[in-house]
């Protein structure tokens, strides 16, 4: 049997908006317990560190640009940088030291 | 823009006395790095997207309809393996299970009165960074702010990935792989000035590093997909954490 790419992506579509939908719409009460907001507070900082090391030093050619640019980026974030300055620096930060580095 | 909004706009008075228009340009302000950024990734989920045989429509209409960078990424490998369906609703369940945390902390925020359309729009739209920009901004979410912020990144992202299809080999490889640290600079942009400003956070987000790095080498965790293993360490560490470091809490329950 030859698979769709259609019907993967529709699999896929109707996953993600019921993952992104049900929370927000099925929860209307505020729920006061502590721990609980204390866990959505740190969920979106841990999961974004999560994903950002050590995946952002192998995501270029050679892992010193890409440990380069991790460290471009947190201090430019840090003096105040916003996303897309953040972003655009490490991106040169890996185009410049690949020029030198192969 | 009025006299009034003008000053609101200057002082970033609370969301009551700027008209909505004030604050959806202040999405869409909001929206144009998100964009870029989202082109640039895009794009190269553009490339990955060719590689596994599909077309720019179908690289398009994959990012209209996942929004999503992780959740992509699986959906490309599992098309390119020409997996099951259900094996394709599983892999997305996972890589995108964060969202669904992410839901319920805007769940958290809401007006309480607001039209229960604007829930299932701003569901549709949760991705780490509009979640972000969202969310960090104080009082009840605004549904036009993300709007605003929606309009700018959602094409640049759906644009991206099939101009991705097209173009993507024709560009050396030296400009993907800078290209590909775009994604990881955003990230490092929400984390860090929220470390700046909460030395718990800080130190969390040094902790989470160090996990993340141990779980991809330490036998049977790192034989998991990179998915799971997000999805797995975000629940644990951010449990312990509300648990070791609770926040503190005014009258209205609100988070800081």
């Amino acid at each position: 049997m030859s698979k769709n790419i259609y019907i993967y992506l529709l699999v896929m579509a109707v996953v993600t908006y019921a993952i992104r939908v049900i929370p927000l719409t099925v929860v209307r009460k505020r729920i006061n317990n502590r721990f609980f907001q204390s866990f959505l507070y740190y969920v979106p900082y841990v999961t974004l560190a999560v994903m950002t090391f050590p995946a952002m030093m192998n995501a270029t050619q050679n892992i010193y640009s890409g440990v380069a640019a991790l460290i471009v980026g947190i201090i430019i974030a840090w003096l105040g940088g916003g996303l897309f300055p953040v972003a655009a620096s490490c991106c040169l930060t890996v185009y410049v030291l690949e020029l030198f580095i192969k | 823009m009025g006299n009034k909004n003008r000053r609101a706009y200057r002082e970033g008075a609370p969301e009551m006395i700027k008209s909505k228009r004030v604050v959806f340009i202040e999405g869409i302000m909001a929206g144009i790095p998100i964009g870029l950024g989202y082109f640039a990734v895009s794009f190269s989920l553009g490339i990955a997207a060719k590689n596994a045989g599909m077309t720019a429509f179908q690289g398009f209409l994959m990012s209209l309809l996942g929004h999503a960078s992780a959740g992509e990424y699986a959906a490309i490998t599992i098309i390119a393996s020409a997996g099951a369906y259900l094996e394709m609703a599983l892999m997305t369940l996972i890589a995108n299970a964060r969202y669904m945390l992410m839901s319920f902390a805007m769940s958290q925020r809401m007006k309480p009165d607001i039209n229960p359309i604007h829930r299932f729009l701003m569901g549709y739209f949760i991705t780490d960074e509009l979640f972000a920009a969202t969310i960090s901004r104080p009082g009840y979410l605004s549904p036009v702010f993300m709007y605003g912020a929606i309009c700018v990144a959602s094409p640049c992202w759906a644009v991206g990935t099939g101009v991705g299809v097209l173009a993507g080999q024709l560009l050396p490889a030296s400009v993907v792989s800078a290209l590909s640290v775009a994604l990881y600079g955003m990230f490092l942009a929400v984390i860090i000035p929220a470390a700046k400003k909460d030395k718990i956070v800080a130190g969390l987000i040094l902790f989470s590093f160090a996990a993340s790095w141990a779980a991809g080498v330490l036998p049977g965790i790192s034989s998991l997909s990179e998915g799971t293993r997000i999805y797995i360490l975000t629940i644990v560490i951010s449990a312990a954490a509300a648990l070791c470091f609770p926040i503190k809490m005014d009258e209205e329950g609100k988070t800081p």
